[in-house]
């Protein structure tokens, strides 16, 4: 249960994975009051309460948060992901079901704008240690689509965002894939949001110094290692501009 | 209590402007009926889609008429993101689409080079004669922007690449480019200080 703090043009703290919480409003309230910039909740609708359930929690977090929501987890077609947008996301997060139908971007991009889409790229190195690879099924398949082409040909479809997340340094805490970023980067001039690794503000700032829009770090937040806001004073004091 | 009506323009996620404005205390009716939208107390222009779309379908459905009338005669507006720049002549997102023309300008693209779109968080300098807008930080979703503050507003800027306009004032019409929704408790103390002048 992975939350992310993040930056973006400038400032920002993101938040993922409300999804074990028992109040993903109050949660969403505290962090917002932390100074987070963004939330972001994922597999919303792998809980055993289906998509209904996903609505409801969008709609209660919405009622609550004076920031942008990405929601994702789940979304196979445009009718699912107005369904969000119209609970409350401001944006929809999609991976295996557009690397699985190619036309899911365009679509979602024609009917609600690039930026309420965005496009989550896990990805992993590839077993040869020659570049890297998208996988899909919450890192359970690899799909041998190369991960610094994916994102530009998602780019050109509709996404107006990339979540990036490594897949190798998720949950080690031994920071962000630089290497992974920088090749994402030099791919894309949409915007770029790191994850998978980030422990420590220093993390972060390596991160936005190689490109990346906004961090997103899981952990330290829900194990109460940390707050954003003390997050948000270390990168302060490391020269990051941030929203205060 | 006091009631504001938000122009359902099409398939745009109005639901963040409307928590947003409830947690300011207002009553929020989202409609596109048009003897609705003219009779508003408050209304709002939400900001998703493209300029070229929404543009056309205000003219079919006769909302342009209605909406030009209200904003000439000062009655309370709030337009946020694609709604600011609709008030303009064009936009080179659909260049051969007219906008609702109360300001004498062309919306242009974000120079290249630049994130795009820009979609994050600003800083916000408010300029002279600002009432309702201040410094601050703002979170943007757009690919598109005004260029200068127009003659007979006021106005804040932002840079992104160069300067553009966050937001325009005049009287209780307040339009947006940034998302004073998602902005944090500096935008939501923005939506209520136009509450409490529109």
């Amino acid at each position: 249960m992975p939350r992310r703090a993040g930056r973006a043009g400038g400032q920002g703290v993101r938040f993922q994975g409300l999804r074990d919480a028992g109040d993903p409003a109050r949660l969403a309230a505290a962090y917002a009051a932390q100074g987070a910039d963004e939330l972001v909740l994922l597999d919303v609708s792998a809980t055993p309460e289906g998509r209904g359930h996903a609505l409801a929690t969008v709609r209660a977090v919405r009622r609550v948060l004076p920031l942008p929501l990405t929601v994702g987890g789940g979304v196979r077609t445009a009718a699912a992901a107005g369904a969000l947008l119209e609970a409350g996301a401001d944006k929809v997060a999609v991976n295996t079901a557009a690397v699985e139908r190619l036309e899911l971007l365009d679509e979602l991009a024609a009917r609600f704008g690039r930026q309420c889409t965005v496009l989550a790229l896990d990805a992993a190195r590839r077993r040869d240690g020659a570049g890297w690879e998208v996988v899909i099924r919450s890192g359970r398949e690899r799909t041998g689509r190369d991960a610094v082409g994916w994102p530009r040909e998602a780019a050109v479809r509709g996404a107006g965002e990339i979540l990036l997340t490594s897949w190798d340094r998720d949950g080690t805490g031994s920071g962000y894939d630089l290497e992974l970023l920088a090749a994402v980067r030099s791919a894309v001039t949409v915007p770029i949001i790191a994850s998978g690794g980030g422990a420590t503000p220093e993390h972060m700032a390596r991160a936005l110094g190689t490109g990346a829009d906004a961090v997103l770090a899981a952990s330290i937040f829900h194990d109460g290692v940390t707050t954003v806001a003390k997050v948000k004073g270390r990168l302060a004091a490391l020269g990051v501009e941030v929203r205060r | 209590m006091p009631r504001v009506t938000v122009v359902r323009t099409g398939t745009a996620n109005l639901a963040s402007v409307a928590a947003a404005l409830e947690r300011g205390g207002a009553r929020v009716e989202v409609t596109a009926n048009l003897a609705s939208v003219a009779a508003a107390d408050r209304l709002v222009l939400p900001g998703v889609g493209s300029f070229g779309a929404v543009a056309r379908s205000l003219r079919g459905s006769g909302l342009a008429g209605t909406l030009v009338r209200r904003l000439a005669d000062g009655r309370p507006v709030l337009a946020v993101c694609l709604g600011l720049q609709l008030l303009a002549a064009a936009s080179e997102e659909d260049s051969g689409v007219p906008g609702l023309g109360l300001i004498d300008a062309t919306v242009t693209r974000f120079a290249p080079g630049r994130r795009v779109p820009q979609l994050g968080w600003n800083r916000v300098s408010a300029g002279p004669g600002c009432r309702l807008l201040a410094d601050g930080a703002a979170y943007f979703a757009n690919s598109y922007k005004l260029d200068r503050v127009p003659a007979g507003w006021s106005g804040a800027t932002a840079d992104h690449g160069g300067s553009f306009v966050a937001a325009l004032e005049r009287g209780p019409v307040l339009a947006c480019q940034f998302h004073p929704e998602l902005s944090g408790a500096w935008g939501q103390a923005l939506l209520e200080r136009w509450l409490e002048v529109a």
